[in-house]
């Protein structure tokens, strides 16, 4: 595809174009671009810049203290750690995911449903819909979430009470919006009582209808720019995710299931306990971050795309009529057994955000998640892993412990890191395909940034201070001299 | 029944001096009287956050701070369109900018007590500097919020004379 933009043969003779940090990603990431004389792109890639040594942060812990500490990984994701994290030390506590008692198992499940909802919206309606409703070569003054709740106010109120109503599932379930217990090892650390149950149940009928018609605007803004939304940044590759035994849409615990770009199974519920049989991660000397990949496919054609577009494209079906009736029409728009389309994450995306809504409801009006039966106890293991299907992807922990319940040994694969090899080609994609050969302006180097934003990467570093957010575009000549600077500070300002 | 007056602490507990925030809550939690004060605390400033302003007399937003020469920095907000956005997380000003968007009424007059800071890897403590800076910045906090809320603007004020002088 477009591979062979990775590196260039003679990148000493070509002009430099840097794009540091990319915005409305999380974390800190940067695209750069050579050019020839005639501005022909000769090589782009996506860098990520922070080493984040995980691993080295979780080892030497007690087991029990993991689903609170990794929270504190990421902080756009912290549930989705938190939940791979608490079924990783379940089999340490000899309990695994069929043991676990049914109040718990459908706490965390609604507890997840309210982490990908809220994710989900605050992906789109705050970092996406503006460069989906102006335009990804619009003024950059349009091009946020201020500008859309000015044209489109009540699009851009439900984005943020869509939001808050995902928080508030999370804080109603785990007690805390932030660095809650909810999950504990072989199960919960409480139920809802029935105010909250209550309390969630006043809104839930609004939020289904809202994430409902977000369905309905992201498949108008699609089907209104086609073929154009089909092309743009699109790529074939293979996908992988978690589906239920009978091959339904799953969130929380499954098989893993892949396929490659004309929809033929590679694998099918294969069990994640043994993920490192089935991947391997790549290292390239000019990332941090890794490149995963099948190994029973190989480097060169192995790399996968994980997250909505994987999954809507994985699974038989959907098990809640308004996301599967959205899943159905979804795959109909596309002439092949698997959608392509990058931006077509944003549609998968919101499909996934009814999906939850959905499930939501189901639980509120379930009584188990009322349930004092939520913990399960078993024989200590030395080992266990936790694979979930977190908003941006498929999710992995895995640890060893010693006789001292201190963690030796820490490996995650997180969502982002499988997208890294897709992202990549997306931004290649571009590069040849929109931008090459045309003298290059900030609307049009956000082009790059809208294929990068599609995949809801978490470049993660949940740091933030008063002044740490700059970017800056720099234009360097051939012989490496800069021709054009211009720098965003962390107040917004621009320096030219 | 909505207290008064939010403080807002945002900052990640495992990142080094991103703690501030939130430990400076903490610190309130122990040592401050809560009657007419809510703490919310949250790794970073989300969109949401404004519906977490409504029917407040005031707000104090506390985070870390990379810039400036002073321990401590306590400053008024006013309301603004920046490009935070661009980010997951915002900044304050453009919190009180979606807050009047999406109700269309006045934001509560917001502050902002910004604690100097260095360090920020994962799995690090404070930093020494850091730890000192929090400690003046508690007992400033403690200081202003025994002050009825109309005060705490005059408060403000004052500060940023004093530390001119400094």
């Amino acid at each position: 595809m477009y591979e062979h933009l990775e590196t260039a043969p003679n990148p000493a003779k070509l002009k430099r174009v840097v794009v540091d940090p990319v915005s409305r990603v999380e974390g800190h990431g940067k695209v750069t671009l050579l050019l020839d004389e005639n501005n022909k792109v000769q090589q782009a890639r996506l860098h990520i810049v922070e080493f984040r040594g995980f691993e080295k942060f979780i080892q030497g812990r007690p087991y029990w203290e993991l689903p609170v500490l990794v929270q504190r990984l990421c902080g756009i994701c912290p549930v989705s750690h938190h939940l791979a994290a608490a079924k990783a030390i379940d089999q340490l506590v000899g309990i695994d995911p069929a043991d676990l008692p049914p109040a718990a198992d459908k706490l965390r499940r609604l507890l997840h449903f309210g982490q990908v909802l809220q994710s989900h919206a605050l992906h789109f309606f705050h970092l996406s819909s503006p460069d989906l409703l102006f335009g990804f070569e619009s003024d950059i003054g349009k091009r946020n979430i201020i500008a859309v709740l000015g044209d489109y106010p009540d699009i851009g109120l439900q984005g943020v009470k869509l939001r808050k109503y995902g928080q508030e599932v999370i804080r109603m379930v785990s007690g805390k919006r932030v660095h809650g217990t909810g999950a504990i090892a072989g199960g919960m650390n409480k139920a809802l009582s029935k105010e909250e149950r209550d309390y969630l149940l006043e809104d839930i009928d609004r939020i289904v209808a809202w994430a409902d018609a977000s369905v309905d605007l992201i498949k108008k803004v699609h089907t209104a720019n086609l073929p154009y939304y089909d092309d743009f940044a699109t790529i074939r590759s293979n996908y992988l995710g978690l589906v239920k035994p009978n091959g339904a849409l799953e969130l929380y615990h499954g098989g893993i299931r892949a396929k490659n770009d004309n929809g033929e199974t590679i694998v099918d519920h294969f069990d994640y306990c043994n993920y490192t049989d089935l991947i391997h991660e790549e290292v390239r000397s000019w990332s941090y971050m890794k490149f995963p990949y099948l190994t029973s496919i190989g480097k060169a054609d192995g790399w996968y795309r994980v997250g909505p577009l994987a999954r809507v494209n994985n699974c038989d079906f959907i098990d809640t009529p308004l996301a599967e009736a959205a899943r159905v029409d979804f795959k109909q728009h596309s002439p092949e057994a698997m959608v392509h389309s990058t931006l077509a994450f944003h549609w998968a995306r919101l499909i996934e955000l009814l999906h939850c809504a959905e499930s939501i409801k189901i639980l509120l009006h379930d009584p188990d998640v009322m349930s004092s039966d939520l913990v399960a106890k078993g024989e200590k293991r030395y080992e266990g892993i936790g694979v979930i299907e977190a908003p941006r992807g498929t999710l992995f922990h895995h640890y060893q412990v010693d006789e001292n319940d201190i963690v030796t040994k820490a490996n995650l694969i997180v969502s982002t890191t499988s997208n890294n090899m897709g992202m990549n080609e997306s931004v290649r994609q571009v590069a040849a395909e929109y931008l090459s050969g045309r003298e290059l302006t900030e609307p049009l180097l956000n082009n790059l940034e809208v294929a990068i934003r599609a995949y809801d990467p978490c470049l993660s570093c949940a740091t933030h201070a008063v002044g740490k957010m700059p970017l800056q575009l720099e234009l360097l000549d051939a012989q490496g001299d800069m021709i054009d600077r211009l720098v965003r500070h962390g107040d917004g300002s621009f320096e030219h | 029944m909505t207290k008064p007056i939010l403080v807002f602490g945002y900052g990640n507990l495992s990142r080094g001096d991103d703690a501030v925030g939130p430990l400076l809550l903490a610190h309130l939690e122990q040592h401050a009287d809560l009657s007419r004060v809510e703490l919310l605390t949250d790794f970073q400033l989300q969109i949401e956050h404004a519906l977490d302003l409504q029917n407040r007399e005031l707000v104090i937003f506390v985070d870390a701070a990379v810039s400036g020469d002073s321990p401590f920095g306590f400053s008024r907000l006013a309301p603004r369109r920046d490009n935070s956005y661009t980010s997951h997380a915002m900044s304050p000003v453009a919190l009180l900018q979606v807050f009047e968007n999406i109700t269309g009424e006045m934001a509560p007059p917001g502050f902002l007590l910004s604690i100097k800071t260095t360090s920020f890897e994962l799995g690090d403590g404070l930093s020494a500097s850091a730890e000192d800076h929090l400690r003046q910045a508690c007992r400033f906090a403690e200081r202003i919020l025994a002050l009825p809320a109309r005060k705490i603007l005059a408060a403000a004020e004052e500060y940023r004379e004093t530390a001119s002088h400094c």
